[in-house]
């Protein structure tokens, strides 16, 4: 289902396109630029789908020099940008924009250098997550943050949506885990940001740039931070009868002092698409299933296992598990690692939402999606980071049917807004991207939706990077209009 | 326990109307560290320091939030009877330091490497901008990434970007126990065990060394804590050596008198700086202290072979820089970043560098 392009804008001049293209042939290679539509249309989205759009060009750079020659000669032309890692992202983040060229980083994939000893590694920005972690097991070292598409997704992307994964509870989102950044500016000039130490005088950049989605520079290397392999990981599953004593457990364990490396929580639907998928012996009867990990030391995970346990036994657990050896904690974790694909297979389409919420919240909320579903008439599953509160409802649904579709977007907006309500946001690792502009002005007024233009103007005067992407723009509207279309994407309804 | 916020907004409000800088201030534990020092004949005091109150805290959340004035002892005692602690390690001062200057200093103890800074533990704020707008940003969960991350942006910022009005921290469990190691080693020596120990799957949380010895901390799961200790021998101090505290207060024997302080922030397995003197190493390697006067252009030099950058924490010439030097690039991107919060450029002028 084809979102219809965002603009009704005129198709960028035939010149424009003439020059751009004339200048990027003199510094990339020939087969570094695509032309043509068909060959454009596997950049057309990322993982959300749901979004399509096709750009002027894609040119996918192969040194960070050219990366640097590509950008200058966008500003000189005042071309738009959009970066683009792996493609994995789930906000529309990467989208192309129609007058703009779709910057690909994934050929930049080089990991540069492993220092043992300081525990860093130097990354180009098309590296994979997972592979960094690989590269540095021989010495007994690993890279923390680990979304679920940890073996696609790229580190630049990771760096651009600050991602999470199921361990960062204990170990942090990636802004968590990464000391510097190669960074060029919209004009393409090149600064470091952060440095190999902990601490950098001036303002923390490095935290602004982590989860800016590509609206303030372009990332070109990543010096990122690496962890000791714990010595051993366990994993204990719990079952419950309902979601409100799941959810007690969970206070339980954090009351207790214990940071879990990993804590889970799956519905009903989640845990039995899950175990027809992958038969990993999830209890199929459980309205609520639990996967706690505790990382540490041999000691300490002896002693937490059986606080654990001795946990989930008080908070009336149906049903107590530990997996035995690796084989099984592989097992049990690779039902929650693919729940979403099984969970796909339940209906033709599936939208993904990403509020995050108080813990203290999760019956509340998960009870108010249930009566949501039944209002819409769309069946959905939940798949919670527990440990902190991020909520992952899949709402299913038929792409094909033009009314399913509204009504899908229509309940997960809904869905966000009750996060926002509850206390929570409307993304906790998604990112906005293009999907959740709409519901910016339901976490943020006016005065704050500004606040966040003015930094993007500090950055990117001529609003160039990722436009339409992030945050609304409320300002600067009308004084681009004369410009090409760039922020008619789906611009927020405003409150005050 | 009181909410100052509204005055605080009509205080920056007028200011903004009439150009007029204003000097924020909360304990005044900071005044003669960290920044610049200011005129406060032009720029007078915006005292934060009686907003207070902790306004929710649910142990069961791991997330405390707070009124910027409330000092860091009340913060801590609330959280010590939870069991929590801030896992950042920041110096409390006397009791006098607070939240907010904490935030705007970012100033971390020995657990730096391990647990973080509060940079890492800020989940959002509330700020008054330079125009004298309320805003809030970020919130009391643990992941979000809706907007900029301006909450972490404060970590630091000396105040130039806003008056810090309300922070939503994250808190963690204190430890079940702890125990100090000690080994008489030279620096170097030093350097490089803290490395290898650093890089071991251990429960290690503090590694400094000063004055030939090196002590490592361990903290967590008793057995843990013991076996390791076992395993690494050296001299046992228990589970209160005094050296922590002092490093994290900066009482330790090192930071006395009125010498200028230096502080490198720099890659942990960088060699020792034999050129500035004595010198104390704190966060595995990371953090290096020197005192005395030397040639600027030197010391930012072996900061910068180091991998990392040097200040000038206390005393010496606080009238120039004390920050180290920023690229051309730089200087714009936070000019123009310190427009965006404060158009007028009321806030801690000067504060932060001379040309901001």
């Amino acid at each position: 289902m084809n979102r219809e392009p965002s603009t009704a804008a005129p198709p960028p001049s035939p010149q424009l396109r003439a020059d751009l293209l004339q200048q990027l042939k003199a510094v990339l290679a020939l087969d570094a630029i695509i032309e043509e539509t068909e060959s454009q249309r596997p950049f057309e989205c990322d993982a959300l789908t749901l979004y399509r759009e096709l750009p002027l060009l894609v040119v996918l750079p192969e040194t960070s020099e050219q990366v640097q020659q590509t950008l200058r000669i966008c500003h000189a032309l005042s071309v738009p940008v959009v970066a683009r890692g792996a493609g994995t992202g789930l906000c529309a983040g990467a989208m192309p924009h129609p007058e703009g060229i779709l910057l690909s980083l994934s050929k930049l994939n080089t990991i540069i250098e492993i220092d043992p000893l300081a525990r860093t590694a130097r990354v180009q920005p098309g590296v994979s997550n997972l592979s960094i972690s690989e590269a540095a097991e021989i010495h007994g070292l690993f890279y923390a943050p680990d979304p679920s598409s940890q073996i696609a997704c790229s580190i630049g992307g990771n760096v651009a949506e600050n991602s999470g994964g199921v361990h960062c509870l204990k170990y942090g989102l990636t802004v968590h885990n990464i000391l510097s950044l190669e960074v060029l500016t919209v004009e393409g000039e090149q600064l470091t940001i952060g440095s190999q130490g902990l601490d950098c005088p001036g303002f923390d950049l490095l935290a602004l740039l982590t989860g800016s989605e590509g609206l303030l520079g372009v990332v070109t290397e990543v010096t990122v931070k690496l962890l000791p392999i714990p010595e051993v990981a366990k994993l204990i599953m719990a079952g419950f009868d309902t979601v409100d004593k799941a959810a007690d457990a969970v206070g339980r364990i954090i009351d207790a002092g214990i940071i879990p490396a990993g804590l889970e929580m799956m519905d009903a639907l989640a845990v039995q698409a899950a175990e027809d998928f992958v038969e990993a012996g999830y209890p199929r009867e459980a309205a609520a299933l639990l996967l706690c990990e505790v990382d540490g030391t041999h000691e300490e995970v002896e002693a937490h296992i059986a606080r654990v346990t001795e946990l989930f036994s008080d908070a009336q657990a149906s049903s107590i598990t530990v997996a035995r050896n690796e084989a099984e904690r592989a097992l049990l974790w690779k039902g929650r690692k693919s729940a979403f694909p099984a969970i796909g297979r339940l209906a033709p389409d599936y939208y993904c939402m990403d509020g995050t919420i108080p813990r203290s919240q999760v019956a509340r909320v998960l009870n108010e999606i249930s009566r949501l579903g039944a209002e819409y008439d769309l069946r959905v599953a939940n798949v919670f980071h527990a440990g902190d509160g991020n909520l992952h409802p899949l709402i299913l649904f038929d792409a094909s049917n033009p009314d399913d579709v509204r009504k899908a977007e229509e309940f997960g907006g809904k869905i966000l807004e009750l996060s926002v309500a509850v206390g929570g946001c409307i993304t906790g690792e998604h990112g906005v991207g293009l999907e959740k502009m709409r519901q910016m002005p339901s976490q943020f007024s006016k005065a704050e939706l500004l606040q966040l233009e003015e930094i993007k103007v500090a950055f990117d005067p001529m609003l160039l990077l990722n436009p339409g992407k992030g945050i609304p723009i409320l300002k600067r509207c009308q004084e681009y209009r004369a410009l090409p279309a760039r922020h008619r994407h789906m611009q927020g309804q405003h409150h005050e | 326990m009181s909410d100052c916020s509204a005055e605080m907004v009509e205080a920056v409000a007028e200011s903004y109307a009439k150009k007029q800088s204003l000097t924020i201030t909360g304990g005044g534990t900071k005044t003669n560290i960290l920044g610049r020092a200011i005129d406060i004949a032009n720029a007078p005091i915006l005292n934060v320091s009686a907003h207070t109150g902790i306004v929710d805290y649910q142990p069961s959340e791991l997330v405390l939030t707070a009124r910027a004035g409330t000092t860091l002892s009340d913060i801590t005692a609330a959280l010590a009877s939870e069991g929590q602690m801030l896992s950042f390690e920041p110096p409390l001062f006397d009791g006098r330091a607070t939240l907010g200057g904490t935030l705007a200093g970012n100033l971390s103890g020995p657990a730096r490497p391990w647990a973080g800074a509060i940079r890492d533990m800020v989940l959002g704020v509330q700020l008054i901008n330079g125009k004298g707008e309320l805003l809030n940003f970020g919130g009391q969960v643990m992941k979000n990434v809706a907007g900029y991350d301006v909450s972490r942006l404060q970590a630091g910022a000396l105040g130039t970007l806003g008056v810090l009005s309300q922070i939503s921290l994250k808190v963690l469990p204190k430890p079940e126990y702890s125990t100090t190691l000690c080994y008489q080693l030279n620096a170097r020596d030093a350097l490089e065990q803290m490395n290898i120990k650093s890089a071991l799957p251990k429960p290690l949380s503090g590694a400094c060394w000063v004055e030939g010895h090196m002590f490592l901390r361990l903290s967590g799961a008793a057995d843990a804590v013991n076996q390791t200790a076992k395993l690494w021998g050296g001299g046992q101090l228990g589970d209160d050596a005094p050296v922590w505290r002092q490093l994290r207060e900066m009482t330790h024997p090192f930071f006395h008198g009125n010498d200028a302080l230096w502080r490198f922030s720099q890659r942990p397995t960088s060699p020792v700086q034999e050129q500035f003197g004595d010198t104390l190493i704190d966060w595995s390697g990371a953090q290096r202290w020197v005192r005395g006067e030397h040639p600027r252009e030197a010391l930012e030099r072996a900061a910068e072979e180091a991998g990392g950058h040097v200040s000038l924490f206390r005393g010496g010439d606080r009238r120039s820089e004390v920050k180290h030097n920023a690229s051309k690039l730089e200087q714009r991107l936070h000019q123009r970043l310190k427009y965006a919060f404060d158009p007028a450029g009321i806030l801690n002028p000067g504060r932060m560098y001379s040309w901001m």
